[in-house]
């Protein structure tokens, strides 16, 4: 039986039918973004240049993909359709008359969904792992940076070991399918998911120590919702079965934010030792504020811009990250949609079939470039100031 | 500065010892015994003969037994055939003691490689040569591109240039090597077909076709990042006092650029430089595992795959070597270039 082809224009068209989810929203935040962006502070300069508005648009395009993933892509994207294996792009599904937009990959599976699905799987990781290395990172960095002396000497001596080993080692060491019948990664995720919840209970006890009416309130909050996704996390034993992880995407969680978190540690701590010169922090120690108040709420919200554009940087690195980890087939599962996974197994086919590697290079590269982009003009803004 | 230097050597040994202890750990967790185990018996064993094999071939000692003897500070014993009661040779393809005796890392000994079946010097040190030979060649591309890329960006702020050519590092700071692999083997090898998408045969003799290509996809990754800091840099002192000074006394511009800038601009793009060889070793690993070169990085995803142990040990020692000796490079280099900075 003959497969029917669709034009490279009609593929062109469709593909971008097919985002019309991400279209709208995309103009309407945009648009909404535009008109306000006077009363939008840091983020409303970014529609100042051009580089700003790519790397914010870029984002968000991403962002929408991975929200409206099941809308967009026609596919399943672990569906196997025999008949489309290795096809070329703008084949037509015989049964569904749906069209592969991008062809079919070695295993029959629809390149363009698993593109669109692979998006889930990075902007749930990356971003996620940052957000627990900025953790790690700041509330370790703020003591060793503000009190100095064994401290930090120790807390340095640790992070440079981290730092020292190459990241590819690394996770060959900590992400082999065998470390998960060792308690490792489970003592690494209990040690690690911890900080979040003394970041958080500490920045309100030196807050609100004096006025108990919110302090309970918040410190409640914390340890309630803290401690029931720590539980769904790291035990696997959520009453309500909503926070759940598969062992193997802990693994890799847990590997990403051990080896980001060093680099987080050396920024915090080199601001903090910039900072606590200053004369509002002298200011505060006169008053008679404890250390920790003048580190959480001195230094480090004047330290936020660097830590910003740091924070843009490292979601990206960690999407690169992320595709190191699928391109050595180390940890997610190998029929797993997201990018490094199939950019593995396409470039292993590139001598006969270059089709289904496009699509996820050029996702993974077009992320990174808008963060990278966000980045750059979050730095050039703040710079301004 | 001797006493600086020294200090920093003992850190770094200190931090040697401590890494090699953590990769040793993470090497000899029970799974990873188990499927090295697994792998080099070959046959459907039992539970009982694989636990004989780990104790049989001194798997088994104890732990920190063990590190001594790979470090060399304790005695590495014979090991006793129980049927002949004779010292017997657990691999045919490389020598064990026959008398208690120190060999270990410290006297040069790196054990024997389970996968490749020889010793781990045999394999270990011609992959670094041949990995040697790969990174000298994307140091030589990727240095000056990066350099020119960052001066003539930095050199008029926020130009037309200066625009196209930061956006143009940015982009490839966001390309990692198994991004620009893939597309570069499509245009090059596939659509063009001017270039080799294997560097299988590089190790035979380098070519211009067999080797560019992994060439330059491991120099595209670091350029953007180089050519950014030596922008920041360039930019920094084209704000100085004394080079508007050299423009008010009537140089032209390209004499003050390239006689007064440059000399200054490039100290810390130096130092990047050398904090790069981190870098450029996992990209290294991908590269020649992406073009099939039989280098370093291939030696190590082959050893880690397998669960060599004294090999994937080697290849740690030289990694993490690497990372400490080119921090080292870096620092002292940058005291003497830059002589407002002294140690104390």
């Amino acid at each position: 039986m003959q497969t029917e082809f669709i034009s490279a224009f009609d593929v062109v068209l469709g593909v971008l039918e097919r985002f019309w989810p991400v279209w709208i929203a995309l103009v309407l935040v945009m648009g909404v973004s535009f008109a306000y962006k006077k009363k939008l502070a840091l983020y409303g300069q970014l529609f100042d240049s051009g580089v700003g508005i790519a790397g914010v648009g870029i984002c968000l395009f991403w962002l929408f993909t991975a929200i409206f993933a099941s809308t967009i892509s026609p596919f399943d994207p672990l569906a196997q359709v025999s008949i489309m294996k290795d096809t070329l792009p703008g084949a037509i599904e015989p049964t569904s008359k749906l069209v592969y937009y991008f062809g079919g990959d070695k295993l029959a599976r629809d390149v363009f969904s698993r593109m669109v699905y692979g998006s889930q799987i990075v902007l749930i990781i990356a971003p996620a792992a940052t957000g627990f290395a900025l953790m790690v990172g700041i509330t370790l960095g703020l003591p060793a940076g503000y009190y100095g002396g064994k401290i930090d000497t120790l807390l340095s001596f640790l992070a440079n070991l981290v730092l020292a080993f190459p990241v590819i080692l690394l996770f060959y060491l900590l992400v082999t399918p065998g470390i998960m019948d060792t308690p490792i990664p489970y003592a690494m995720a209990g040690l690690f998911f911890l900080f979040p919840i003394i970041f958080f209970s500490v920045l309100f006890w030196t807050r609100f120590k004096n006025r108990p009416d919110r302090l309970y309130i918040l410190l409640g909050i914390t340890l309630v919702v803290g401690g029931w996704i720590y539980a769904g996390l790291v035990f696997d034993a959520d009453p309500l079965k909503i926070v759940h992880i598969d062992p193997n995407q802990l693994n890799i969680f847990v590997a990403v934010v051990f080896a980001s978190s060093p680099g987080v540690f050396r920024i915090v701590r080199g601001l903090t030792m910039d900072i606590k010169t200053r004369d509002y922090v002298a200011a505060a120690q006169t008053r008679g504020e404890s250390p920790w108040y003048i580190m959480l709420w001195e230094i480090l919200p004047n330290a936020r811009g660097p830590l910003i554009v740091d924070a843009c940087l490292r979601i990206g690195y960690t999407t690169i990250l992320l595709g190191t980890l699928g391109y050595f087939g180390l940890g997610l599962a190998p029929e797993s949609p997201d990018w490094g996974t199939a950019i593995k197994d396409a470039s292993r086919l590139l001598r006969s079939f270059i089709h289904p590697a496009l699509p996820p290079t050029i996702a993974l590269m077009s992320f990174v470039l808008g963060l990278n982009l966000l980045a750059d003009s979050l730095r050039e803004q703040s710079m301004k100031d | 500065m001797l006493s600086f230097i020294l200090r920093r050597l003992g850190t770094m040994a200190l931090t040697m010892l401590c890494l090699t202890l953590v990769v040793f750990f993470l090497i000899n967790l029970n799974p990873n015994l188990k499927k090295l185990a697994i792998s080099q018996t070959e046959m459907h064993t039992s539970a009982e003969q694989l636990e004989d094999w780990l104790v049989n071939h001194g798997y088994r000692q104890n732990f920190f037994v063990r590190y001594g003897q790979w470090l060399g500070v304790l005695p590495k014993q014979p090991i006793i055939d129980p049927a002949t009661g004779k010292p017997a040779q657990r691999f045919s393809f490389c020598n064990d003691p026959v008398e208690p005796k120190f060999s270990g890392v410290l006297q040069g000994d790196f054990g024997c490689s389970t996968k490749f079946k020889t010793t781990v010097a045999a394999k270990l040190f011609p992959a670094l040569g041949a990995t040697g030979l790969l990174m000298f060649w994307v140091l030589a591309v990727m240095v000056p591109i990066s350099l020119l890329i960052g001066i003539l960006a930095g050199m008029r702020e926020g130009s037309r240039t200066d625009r196209t050519l930061s956006v143009a590092s940015i982009a490839s700071t966001a390309t990692p090597e198994y991004v620009s692999g893939v597309i570069f083997t499509v245009i090059f090898a596939s659509w063009l077909g001017w270039l080799n998408g294997s560097a299988a045969s590089a190790s035979q003799g380098l070519t211009f076709y067999n080797f560019t290509l992994p060439v330059m996809t491991l120099a595209i990754y670091g350029t953007g990042y180089i050519a950014r800091m030596t922008r920041a840099s360039m930019v920094e002192v084209m704000t100085q006092q004394y080079i508007r000074t050299a423009r008010l006394k009537g140089l032209s511009f390209g004499s003050v650029v390239v006689k007064h800038a440059l000399r200054n601009a490039l100290i810390a793009p130096f130092t990047v430089i050398m904090l790069q060889f981190p870098w450029l070793l996992t990209g290294v690993v991908i590269v020649e595992v992406m073009f099939r070169y039989q280098g370093f990085g291939y030696t190590l995803v082959e050893a880690a795959g397998n669960n060599d142990i004294d090999l994937l040990l080697g290849c740690s020692l030289v990694s993490v070597f690497i990372v400490l000796i080119t921090q080292l490079i870096s620092d002292v280099g940058y005291a003497f270039l830059n002589p407002r900075i002294r140690v104390q």
